[in-house]
């Protein structure tokens, strides 16, 4: 089978080409070395069956970016039998920069001009005969959206016949010296191998002799080949376009019409908050629009109000689809499969691990599915309508003051509502260092499974001391969280991730209304992989937490009360000590491993840390403990107080290591799948450590208000030291 | 009159002389299409001031101040 690649500017349709290409038959995989994404999957048009590749989008193929050498070396390693070049056809100029370079490659090329109509909306033709004759490869109007021109396409790539490079540069000079740097390598010497080396910042030494020798010299550029070079393919686009476009005039778009509020001076970032707010709201609300006492005021009596709206609060969709999905999907499937587990006959052991073990498990983490979901849509919808690289374009100035581009704020706060979008979001950011450091503070930037844990433990905070109120409590432990992010951001990035801040040298692209199709797509991915998750990883760690709290070391099966002597309450109290510094270890007595065992099985998804904190106050306190009808797990939490005597800051401190320790199974996995290479152990060490101080330092300052003076020396120590330091090191360069 | 790209007022155009810097932010420049001859409109400048919007080869493009520094243009030739 032939196999094509796809390659393109970002922005130029090259998704929405691929996915109305092959359907939904693709196949995601990983590039090797680097963390983009490698698509492939196989287009049935032109007649003949092909497979596709997705070459990342990109700009240009010079060898500074990994996802330019990841094309680069495609094409020339894997030996495609053709590249498909999707060029945006409202955007000719800098879209052909590119087909200049994969023109100099020995493969075979074909244009494949997009957005045909766009074009012809905005009354512009391109005359393709031309276009190709003056490329020297085919061109084919299409349109990816509409599906227009796609056969067309695929039966020109499929007839492709073989090709040597050739180059658009005309200039004798620069023309006879590349000939020569070319001949330097032989008979077969590839032309683009020859551009490449006379770009390069530091030529190799037969470059050198040849450059010396032949003396090419522009009277602006001189012997800097690599601004010439440039130029000369400027000006050779240039001299195509002249004859082969009718040139429209530069009208006020609706681009224009729409930056003129999004990014204005004034209003930009109250607009931005704005959406942003209004996003999590339609996710994660439970008053939706506030409607909830306007409701009730307008008409108290009405049954209809109470009915539909039940205690009177209107539900986001994100809310109200979270309910359904838990209703009818989790809890009546699930319901369905322990009701027959029970009626099987089965041991009770084996009734109680399908129960309590895997359907509760995997129940947990599947019910949050809608939510990601919708959060993902709205994500979606701003990064393919454009809007995503305005709000890099607002926020630049503020996160460049933590060595970070603008470009890292959507990931972070992403990470509100759940780190996995937010940590694969990464893939946005071209720089490795940038890039690690948002992927380890993600998971501080609270996430909806952590939510529980804050609503619960809080609730328990006020019944023991009579302190503030707990939607304060929830409220500066995010913002905690925040501040624990940017914090180590800034020492990170003064320290182990030391780098010059990269450039945002970035396209502001033409808003387009997102395509549904492609939207679904994304969702329908993401769905994927999701479920996949939740029935390998989380099915396997469910299974084994059930059996070692079940279980003791001579493989007894044991009742719930007995949970102390299984081999989870072993290891509990084995590292309970471990968190004595926290306030939350060996200080709080015989039951005090409780703790550490709710912050272990966090480990797994962190719902779970309010679930252990549950079954075991039900074990130990047996029948004097009554939940009630409480969801919210607030008064395991209050049981849990009662016997370990915990006090309000160990329960903090308790918080903020769940907050900030390593995530849960599914976050660690996709931190290991994004991360470069060689980064993934250091993060786990960096969430271990981050987790430890800053708890300690919560119970500490919590229990003996006067630590807080040597902590905040310490502190501003370490700040003033990284500040000294960087100075020093930028005195040094300059 | 000559003068870099940071210095350029909002709505003022001019055409790329000179391109500076180095190695990545040099090339990154290049393959954006900013190179000499390049017709640029500066457009707007972000909220907080930095970085800039400006327009060149149909398109828009952002880039920070200190990078705009790094290109010369001629303005009102």
């Amino acid at each position: 089978m032939k196999t094509f690649a796809l390659a393109g500017n970002p922005n130029s349709g090259k998704t929405t080409l691929f996915n109305a290409l092959t359907g939904s038959a693709a196949h995601v995989g990983n590039w090797p070395g680097v963390t983009a994404e490698r698509r492939e999957g196989i287009c049935k048009r032109g007649g003949e069956a092909v497979s596709i590749v997705d070459l990342p989008g990109i700009y240009s193929l010079s060898p500074y970016s990994p996802e330019e050498v990841v094309a680069r070396d495609y094409i020339l390693g894997e030996k495609p039998d053709g590249v498909i070049d999707v060029v945006d056809g409202t955007n000719l100029e800098r879209n052909l920069y590119l087909t200049t370079q994969l023109l100099e490659m020995d493969v075979p090329v074909i244009v494949a001009l997009n957005m045909s109509d766009e074009l012809k909306k905005n009354n512009e033709r391109v005359d393709c005969a031309a276009l190709s004759e003056k490329l020297g490869v085919p061109v084919v109007e299409i349109s990816a959206l509409k599906g227009a021109g796609l056969d067309e396409l695929m039966r020109a790539a499929v007839s492709l016949p073989p090709r040597r490079g050739t180059s658009v540069i005309s200039e004798p000079a620069l023309s006879r010296l590349i000939g020569r740097v070319r001949e330097a390598d032989g008979a077969d010497g590839a032309l683009c191998e020859a551009v490449r080396r006379l770009e390069a910042e530091k030529r190799d030494p037969v470059t050198e002799r040849i450059v010396a020798e032949e003396g090419a010299s522009h009277p602006t550029f001189g012997k800097d080949y690599e601004a010439w070079i440039a130029d000369a393919r400027y000006r050779a686009i240039a001299d195509i376009l002249g004859k082969t476009r009718e040139k429209r005039m530069r009208s006020c778009s609706k681009t224009d019409r729409a930056d003129r509020i999004l990014t204005n001076r004034w209003l930009g970032i109250p607009v931005f908050l704005a959406i942003l707010f209004a996003i999590f709201h339609l996710t994660f609300s439970e008053n939706f629009l506030f409607l909830s006492g306007a409701l009730k005021d307008w008409h108290p009596e009405s049954e209809f109000v109470a009915t539909v709206f039940g205690d009177g609060a209107l539900f986001s969709p994100g809310v109200w689809l979270f309910n359904f999905w838990n209703d009818i999907c989790v809890a009546g499937l699930f319901g369905l499969l322990g009701g027959w587990a029970e009626g099987s006959g089965m041991a009770d052991w084996a009734v109680g691990l399908i129960n309590d073990g895997i359907l509760g498990g995997i129940g947990a983490v599947l019910s949050f599915l809608p939510q990601i979901l919708v959060l993902f849509f709205f994500f979606s919808v701003l990064e393919d309508s454009g809007y995503m690289a305005r709000v890099a374009f607002i926020l630049d100035r503020i996160f460049r003051k933590f060595g970070l581009s603008g470009r890292a704020f959507m990931p972070m706060i992403m990470g509100f509502g759940c780190s996995i979008p937010a940590m694969i979001n990464t893939r946005t950011l071209a720089d490795e260092k940038e890039r690690t450091a948002t992927v380890r503070v993600i998971p501080f930037f609270s996430c909806g499974a952590k939510l529980p844990i804050l609503v619960a433990v809080s609730g328990g905070i006020l019944t023991l001391a009579d302190v503030g109120s707990a939607d304060v409590i929830v409220y500066s432990m995010y913002v905690a969280g925040v501040a624990i992010a940017l914090l180590s951001v800034l020492l990170m990035r003064g320290t182990t991730l030391r780098g010059e801040t990269p450039p945002f040298i970035m396209e502001l692209p033409t808003y387009r209304m997102p395509g549904a199709k492609n939207l679904m797509r994304h969702l329908w991915d993401k769905a994927k992989h999701f479920v996949k998750k939740a029935f390998t990883i989380i099915f396997a760690s469910t299974v084994v937490i059930w059996v070692l709290s079940h279980f003791d070391f001579s493989w007894r099966l044991l009742a719930d009360e007995e949970i102390g002597d299984s081999i989870l309450g072993n290891l509990g109290k084995l590292i309970q000590p471990v968190f004595t510094p926290l306030g939350f270890g060996s200080q709080l007595g015989e039951w005090g491993w409780v703790f550490a065992v709710a912050a272990i099985c966090g480990l797994i998804a962190k719902e779970n840390c309010i679930s252990v904190f549950a079954t075991l106050a039900a074990a130990i306190l047996g029948a004097a403990y009554d939940a009630g009808a409480d969801e919210e797990g607030i008064q395991a939490v209050v049981a849990m107080i009662g016997v370990t005597q915990i006090g309000v800051p160990g329960l903090l401190a308790f918080i903020l290591f769940n907050m900030t320790t390593i995530p849960c199974f599914a976050a660690v996995a996709t931190a290991k799948a994004e991360l470069p290479k060689g980064r993934f152990s250091a993060t786990i060490l960096f969430w271990l450590a981050t987790s430890f101080v800053s708890a300690s330092i919560v119970y500490l300052v919590g229990s003996w208000w006067w630590t807080a003076i040597p902590v905040a020396l310490l502190a501003l120590g370490l700040v003033a030291f990284i500040a000294l330091s960087a100075k020093k090191r930028r005195r040094a360069e300059a | 009159m000559k003068k870099t790209l940071e210095q350029c007022k909002i709505g003022e155009s001019g055409k790329v002389v000179e391109v500076g810097g180095e190695g990545r932010m040099r090339r990154r420049l290049f393959d954006m299409g900013v190179t000499a001859g390049a017709e640029v409109t500066m457009r707007k400048r972000a909220p907080l001031g930095d970085p800039l919007e400006v327009t060149l080869r149909g398109y828009e493009l952002s880039l920070r101040r200190s990078e705009a520094a790094l290109v010369t243009v001629e303005v009102g030739a």
